[in-house]
């Protein structure tokens, strides 16, 4: 009987030890299973014989010449460039204007268009239109260039960039523009030297959340561009391990690192100004 | 305006009102029908709806969206939320990182990552675990491509719930406390209640997004003999290397339609919640707004 009382007061302080080692191996476990895959993306580039398998490296940066000897690997990059900047240029431009637009403009049913646009972009995936994309561009004679994927990807975006600009659109007071207009500005004069100023940092916004989408997008460049010398970085890393038998580590492992460094720098940098405000948008 | 309505109507609409057609078309991509496909009408549905490749893909579909995306990720970034929600300092920045960091990297050196590590001879999971010579892609590519997709996607769960988790009324927590709560008690009848939308909101996008996902294929390609091959990987498979157009796109037009049912629930949520809204955050709305590519 004794017993009980002095057992009752003991178990909270059991159960918040116990509840608190639990905790501890939880946390271990998931730093093991998010962290173990990518040690292998820091540690392999620098090894001198690098394998499938962690190990610590002999130090080295031999690998990364091994790039240069690759003769797509750097091309690749180029074009992975030429994609990403000509679909933000695409997308900044054409959305820009379409969400002023949208943001002066007293259309009915404008809300209702701006939510079935992106109603839409939600439902016709790249993975759920991939046949009638494909098929689009093979009747444009389009397959096999990067204009292509520019214009694919931007329509499939656009909905939403139009979406976060309007935002930003919406927060300019219109007595900034009338006052230019008072002084006899034109209309591409207010546009440039009121609208774009001031939305700046949507415009920039964009800009990064568009160039994450795109160099690490494999769907669409893996469709739409067959011949080796075209392909951005993305679907030529997945050749490297999927075709010619051995696949050569160390060329794999530096240009796997070489190819995310760019995303991961763009994704803190955002995530940095911007918080958790976006987070949801910045990544597909 | 108009240029970008014209870009979007020709790479987004068009395709999806494309797709009806195509789907009665006996359409290949090489061969007579290339050039001079013929109307078919409903034969390709008739013929997708016979074929046990297709119910298997999507039964093998349903056991992905299910268990990696709903009850892996949710879960797990749950957890990971809650357990972060009071720690500081390193520990939390690392953990954070290393979530983040498998969610930004590309997915074609994100799935080159787990081949590696799963690798039958040099794979660093055979060395740990002593079991050299296990082909995990080849004996459970189930199991692989579902524990791939949560160790990709769980990072978005994780964020989201920790901003809901951050906006639960710190007094009702104490209150709760301060009546003897533990824990589990807190967390069933004071969190849970509070963040009912985000979850919602969560499960859907998560839904949508996982059953959209084309990643799984870098890993496994659907293989082995299509035992990995969800929806988005069949219909590649039987459009571009098969070389059957037609009958892809029809299993498109089934795929856009789950997606409308899945996007049309969302959508519903989100009304509901715009009654109260004071919970919806610009988040969500960013969020809500994004697709897998």
């Amino acid at each position: 009987m004794s017993e009980m009382p002095a057992r009752l007061a003991a178990t909270p302080r059991v159960r918040h030890f116990v509840s608190r080692v639990l905790m501890v191996i939880g946390l271990a476990l998931v730093v093991v299973f998010f962290g173990l895959p990518l040690l292998w993306l820091v540690t392999a580039p620098f090894d001198s014989v690098p394998t499938l398998a962690v190990s610590w490296p002999e130090w080295t940066l031999s690998s990364f010449a091994a790039i240069g000897e690759n003769r797509y690997a750097v091309g690749s990059f180029v074009n992975s460039a030429i994609i990403g900047v000509g679909t933000c240029a695409v997308v900044l431009v054409l959305g820009a204007f379409a969400s002023y637009a949208l943001s002066r403009v007293r259309i009915p049913g404008r809300d209702g268009l701006l939510y079935a646009l992106l109603l839409l972009s939600s439902i016709v995936t790249g993975t759920a239109a991939m046949v009638p994309t494909f098929q689009l561009v093979n009747l444009l004679g389009l397959i096999d260039t990067h204009l292509a994927v520019v214009l694919v990807i931007s329509g499939g975006t656009l909905p939403t960039v139009i979406f976060i600009l309007k935002d930003f659109m919406d927060s300019i007071p219109k007595s900034y523009e009338e006052s230019a207009r008072l002084y006899g500005a034109r209309p591409w004069q207010i546009l440039r030297d009121v609208v774009v100023p001031i939305s700046r940092p949507g415009l920039a916004f964009v800009a990064v959340w568009t160039l994450v989408q795109v160099w690490g997008n494999f769907l669409v460049p893996y469709l739409l561009i067959r011949r080796t010398e075209q392909q951005p970085a993305a679907v030529l890393m997945y050749t490297f391990y999927t075709e010619s038998g051995q696949a050569d580590l160390r060329l794999l492992s530096a240009f796997a690192l070489i190819f995310s460094i760019p995303i991961i720098v763009m994704y803190f940098l955002v995530n940095r100004r911007y918080g958790f405000r976006f987070h949801g948008g910045i990544k597909s | 305006m108009a240029p970008a309505l014209a870009l979007i109507g020709l790479f987004l609409v068009f395709p999806a009102l494309w797709t009806i057609y195509l789907g009665m078309t006996d359409y290949r991509l090489t061969g007579l029908q290339a050039v001079d496909p013929s109307f078919v009408g409903l034969d390709n549905y008739g013929r997708i709806l016979g074929d046990p490749a297709f119910w298997r893909s999507l039964r093998l579909t349903l056991v992905f969206v299910l268990v990696s995306g709903i009850i892996g990720q949710s879960l797990l970034g749950f957890a990971i939320a809650w357990a972060l929600r009071r720690l500081t300092g390193w520990l939390k920045s690392l953990i954070e990182t290393l979530v983040l960091a498998a969610w930004v990297i590309p997915a074609s050196v994100s799935s080159f990552l787990w081949i590696a590590l799963l690798d039958r001879r040099g794979g660093t999971l055979n060395e740990i675990l002593g079991t050299e010579g296990t082909a995990w892609l080849i004996e459970h590519p189930m199991a692989a491509i579902i524990i791939f997709n949560v160790w990709v996607g769980t990072a978005f769960s994780m964020l989201l719930f920790s901003s809901a988790l951050a906006a639960v009324p710190p007094s009702q927590l104490e209150s709760a406390r301060m009546a003897g709560a533990g824990g589990w008690q807190q967390l069933r009848d004071v969190v849970i209640p509070n963040i009912r939308g985000h979850i919602l909101t969560n499960t859907l996008l998560i839904t949508l997004w996982t059953f959209n996902t084309f990643t799984p294929y870098l890993v496994t390609a659907g293989g082995p003999n299509g035992a990995s091959e969800i929806l988005a990987v069949y219909i590649y498979n039987t459009a571009i290397p098969g070389g059957q157009l037609g009958v892809g796109a029809a299993i498109s037009l089934i795929m856009l339609l789950i997606n409308l049912v899945i996007a049309l629930g969302y959508l519903r949520v989100g009304r509901a919640r715009q009654a109260k809204p004071a919970d919806a955050t610009a988040a969500e709305t960013a969020g809500g707004v994004v697709k897998p590519s």
